[in-house]
C-alpha cells in the first residue's frame, strides 16, 4: 500500500522495556498498514505484544521503563514517534482515540460522567460550557444510552459494565476521530451484551467514518468485525490478510493451530487440536530463529537457524515463516 | 421410581435449591433483604457424566457449584449424593464427604499457596485423610504429576515456576488426589489462552473416561461447556431455565434466553454470521429480581403473563426440560 491512501503506518516497530538494565522487546519489528475506514483486528495470546503496541502507538508506554527503540509510526504521514508531548496531546482524543478493556479502571471513580466527558470536548474544542454539555448529552444518546441527561450526573460506580463502556465509546468519538484504537473491548463483558456493544461499535464506526484497530483474543469477535486480521506471536506479525483468507486459507501454521484449538459450537469433536507448550516469555525469547519454533508442528532444523521475514505470499497476504520464504523455494514446493 | 435404581444411575440429585444471602443495613444492622444467588434450582448427576451449567456472570452458577459441594451452606432444598441426604451434613461426616467431592478452580494464580512446594500442595488431601506412608506418598504423588502431564521436577518447585496452564494442571492433580466421584470444575479454563485452554480440555477429558469421574463443569462460555458435556443447564438470574442434552441445546434451544445466548456467541466464521437476538439492558439484581418470569424484562417474546406468572421447569421432550410460560 502506498502512503497516500495509508491512514496509519507502522514500521519496523521495536517497543523494549529494560529489565534489570537489559532491553528485551515485547514488540519486535511490527509493520502493517490501516486504510482510512478500514477495520483491522489485531489477535494474539497474552503476551504477543498487541497492547505494547497499542500504546506505542498512543506513546502511552510507561516512562521509566517502556520505549520506542526503532522503527517509525506514520499517522497521515506524521511520525507520532518524534511529536512532542504538546503535539501528541492533540492528536490523542481528537484524531486516534483509544478505548480500554476494563472500563471501570478507564474511567475516573469520583468525576461524575459529565465531567469526564466535557474533558474531552475542553480540550479539542473552544465551545462553550453549556455546549459542551449538550454534546455530551447527545453523545450519550448516540451510543444507546436512554437517561442520558440524568447519567452526565451519575458516577462510575452507578453504572454496569456494558454502559460504561458505552460512555467509553462516546467520550472516544466525542471529536469524531479518523482512527480508533479498541483493545480488548468486551472482553470484561458477559456474551449477551458484548453482542450489544460489537453492534454499537460496528454502527458509530460505519456512522463517523472512521477506521478502527480492534485488538482481541477472541477469534469469534475477529470473525464478526474485521476486513483486515493482523495475528501476532512473540512480538511479531506472523500472518496479515483479508479477514476471508485468514479462516479459510490460514498460512503460518501458528494460525492454523489456533484455528484449529478453539471448540466450536456447531461441531462434535472429541478432542481439540493443541498447541504444545507455552508462549515463551519477554526474557526467554529465543534470540535466534523463528520464536514459534519450539512449539511449531511443522518445525525443521533451519527453522532455528534463519530468523523468517514478513513476505507476501500472494497480493494481500503476508506470511512470516520460511516455508513461504521465497529465498528457500525448494520448501515452498512441498507446501 | 425406587430407591435402589436412582442410587445406581445417579451421583447427585439436587432439588429445590436455594442459596439466599442476607443483605444488612442501618445502625442495627438488621437484616433488610435478600440476595437470591440461587433461586431454585433442581438437577441431577449421573454417574460418569459431564453436566455442563452455563450463565452470564451474576447467574449463580459459582455459588451452586459450591453450594452442591457444601462449601456453602444451602439456605433451603435437598442435596442427595449417592443417594444420601448431605444437606445439613456437619463435622466428620462432611470431612468425610469431601474426598468424594472435590473442586477445581477458575484462578490457578489464587488457589494454589505461593508459600508450599507443589508436592506438599498435591499431597496434602493425601495427608489429611491419613493415605499411605512418606515414601509411599510420594509416588503417589509423582504418578498424579506424571498424569496430568507435568514434569517430575515439578515435585520441588513452587507455584510461582509455572505458567496458568501448568497451574491448572496442579489444580486438577491435588483434586484427583483422593480419587473423588464427584468434580466440580468452575470456570477452569477462563483464565487460560485458547492454546493452553484446549490442553486442559482435553486432559480434563482423558481424566474423565480413565478415572469414570462425574464432572459438574460450571463456565460462561457456551461453546466451551458444549465441547465438554454431555448435558447442559442454562441459568439466568439464579434459575435453572433450560436443562437438555449439550446437542439439544444448541441445534433446539427452547427457552428465549438460550436462543439469545446461542445466537450472541460470535462465531469463527466470517461466512455465516449469526443471525443476533440482540437483547436489550442488562441483567436485573439479584437482590430485587422481577416478579413472574426472571427474564421478562429482556424477553424478545414476552406476554402480559409472563410478568405475573413465575414458570416451572417442566419437560417438552424426553430429557428436555424448559421454564418458560411459552410451553406451558
Amino acid at each position: 500500500m502506498s502512503s497516500q491512501e495509508a491512514l496509519l503506518e507502522v514500521q519496523n516497530l521495536h517497543t523494549g522495556f529494560t529489565i534489570d538494565g537489559e532491553m528485551h522487546h515485547a514488540v519486535k519489528d511490527v509493520s502493517f498498514d490501516v486504510a482510512p475506514g478500514e477495520v483491522v483486528c489485531i489477535v494474539g495470546e497474552s503476551g504477543c505484544g498487541k497492547s505494547v503496541m497499542s500504546l506505542s502507538i498512543m506513546d502511552l508506554l510507561p516512562r521509566h521503563n517502556g520505549k520506542i527503540d526503532k522503527g517509525q509510526i506514520l499517522f497521515k504521514g506524521r511520525d507520532l514517534a518524534s511529536l512532542t508531548e504538546d503535539e501528541m496531546n492533540n492528536i490523542r482524543g481528537k484524531d486516534i482515540s483509544m478505548i480500554f478493556q476494563e472500563p471501570m479502571t478507564a474511567l475516573n471513580p469520583v468525576l461524575t460522567i459529565g465531567t469526564q466527558m466535557d474533558e474531552v470536548l475542553i480540550n479539542h474544542t473552544n465551545n462553550s460550557k453549556e455546549e459542551i454539555r449538550r454534546k455530551s448529552i447527545s453523545l450519550l444518546k448516540q451510543v444507546g444510552i436512554s437517561r442520558s441527561d440524568q447519567i452526565v450526573n451519575e458516577y462510575p460506580h452507578q453504572l454496569s459494565g456494558g454502559m460504561r463502556q458505552r460512555v467509553m465509546i462516546a467520550m472516544a468519538i466525542a471529536c469524531q476521530p479518523q482512527l480508533l484504537i479498541a483493545d480488548e473491548p468486551t472482553t470484561a463483558l458477559d456474551v449477551t451484551v458484548q453482542a450489544q456493544i460489537l453492534e454499537l461499535i460496528t454502527k458509530i464506526q460505519e456512522e463517523v467514518g472512521m477506521a478502527m484497530m480492534l485488538i482481541t483474543h477472541d477469534l469469534g469477535v475477529v470473525a464478526e468485525m474485521a476486513d483486515r486480521v493482523v495475528v501476532m506471536y512473540a512480538g511479531q506479525v506472523v500472518e496479515d490478510t483479508d479477514v476471508d483468507r485468514l479462516f479459510y486459507e490460514p498460512k503460518h501454521p501458528y494460525t492454523k493451530a489456533l484455528l484449529d484449538s478453539i471448540p466450536r459450537m456447531e461441531e462434535t469433536r472429541e478432542e481439540l487440536n493443541t498447541i504444545k507448550g507455552i508462549v515463551p516469555s519477554l526474557k526467554n525469547m529465543p534470540q535466534r530463529g523463528c520464536r514459534f519454533v519450539d512449539r511449531c508442528p511443522a518445525a525443521m532444523p533451519e527453522c532455528s537457524e534463519v530468523d523468517p521475514q514478513l513476505g507476501e505470499v500472494e497480493k494481500g497476504h503476508a506470511v512470516r515463516c520460511i516455508l513461504y520464504d521465497t529465498s528457500h523455494p525448494e520448501k515452498r514446493a512441498e507446501v | 421410581m425406587t430407591n435402589e435404581t436412582q442410587t445406581s444411575e445417579y451421583l447427585l440429585q439436587v432439588e429445590e435449591l436455594k442459596k439466599y444471602y442476607p443483605v444488612r443495613g442501618g445502625f442495627l444492622r438488621r437484616k433488610v433483604g435478600d440476595v437470591k444467588a440461587v433461586d431454585n434450582i433442581s438437577l441431577e448427576l449421573k454417574r460418569g457424566e459431564t453436566f455442563g451449567l452455563v450463565g452470564e456472570s451474576g447467574c449463580g452458577k459459582s455459588t451452586a457449584g459450591r453450594t452442591i459441594t457444601r462449601l456453602f451452606k444451602p439456605t433451603e432444598g435437598t442435596i442427595k449424593f449417592e443417594g444420601r441426604d448431605i444437606t445439613r451434613l456437619r463435622g466428620s461426616e462432611l470431612r468425610d464427604l469431601r474426598s468424594d467431592i472435590q473442586m477445581v478452580f477458575q484462578d490457578p494464580y489464587a488457589s494454589l499457596n505461593p508459600k508450599m512446594m507443589v508436592g506438599s500442595i498435591v499431597s496434602e488431601p493425601l495427608v489429611n485423610y491419613g493415605h499411605g506412608s512418606e515414601t509411599k506418598l510420594k509416588d503417589q504423588v509423582m504418578e498424579l504429576l506424571s498424569r496430568v502431564g507435568l514434569p517430575q521436577d515439578a515435585y520441588y518447585k513452587y507455584p510461582h515456576e509455572f505458567s496458568g496452564g501448568q497451574r491448572q494442571r496442579i489444580g486438577i492433580a491435588r483434586a484427583l488426589a483422593l480419587k473423588p466421584k464427584l468434580i466440580v470444575a468452575d470456570e477452569p479454563v477462563s483464565a487460560l489462552d485458547v492454546s493452553v485452554q484446549s490442553q486442559v480440555l482435553n486432559l480434563l477429558k482423558e481424566l474423565q473416561e480413565e478415572f469414570n469421574l462425574t464432572l459438574l463443569f460450571i463456565a460462561h462460555d457456551l461453546s466451551v461447556v458444549k465441547h465438554m458435556s454431555d448435558r447442559i443447564g442454562v441459568m439466568y438470574l439464579g434459575n435453572l431455565v433450560e436443562v437438555a442434552d449439550a446437542d439439544d441445546i444448541y441445534h433446539d434451544p427452547k427457552h428465549p434466553y438460550t436462543q439469545a445466548l446461542i445466537s450472541a456467541i460470535p462465531r469463527p466464521d466470517p461466512r455465516n454470521k449469526s443471525d443476533r437476538v440482540i437483547l436489550s439492558g442488562d441483567v436485573p439484581s439479584p437482590q430485587n429480581p422481577p416478579v413472574g418470569c426472571p427474564f421478562h424484562p429482556r424477553c424478545p417474546k414476552a406476554m402480559p403473563e409472563c410478568s405475573e406468572k413465575k414458570p416451572q421447569l417442566k419437560e417438552v421432550n424426553t430429557e428436555h426440560r424448559v421454564s418458560c410460560l411459552l410451553y406451558e
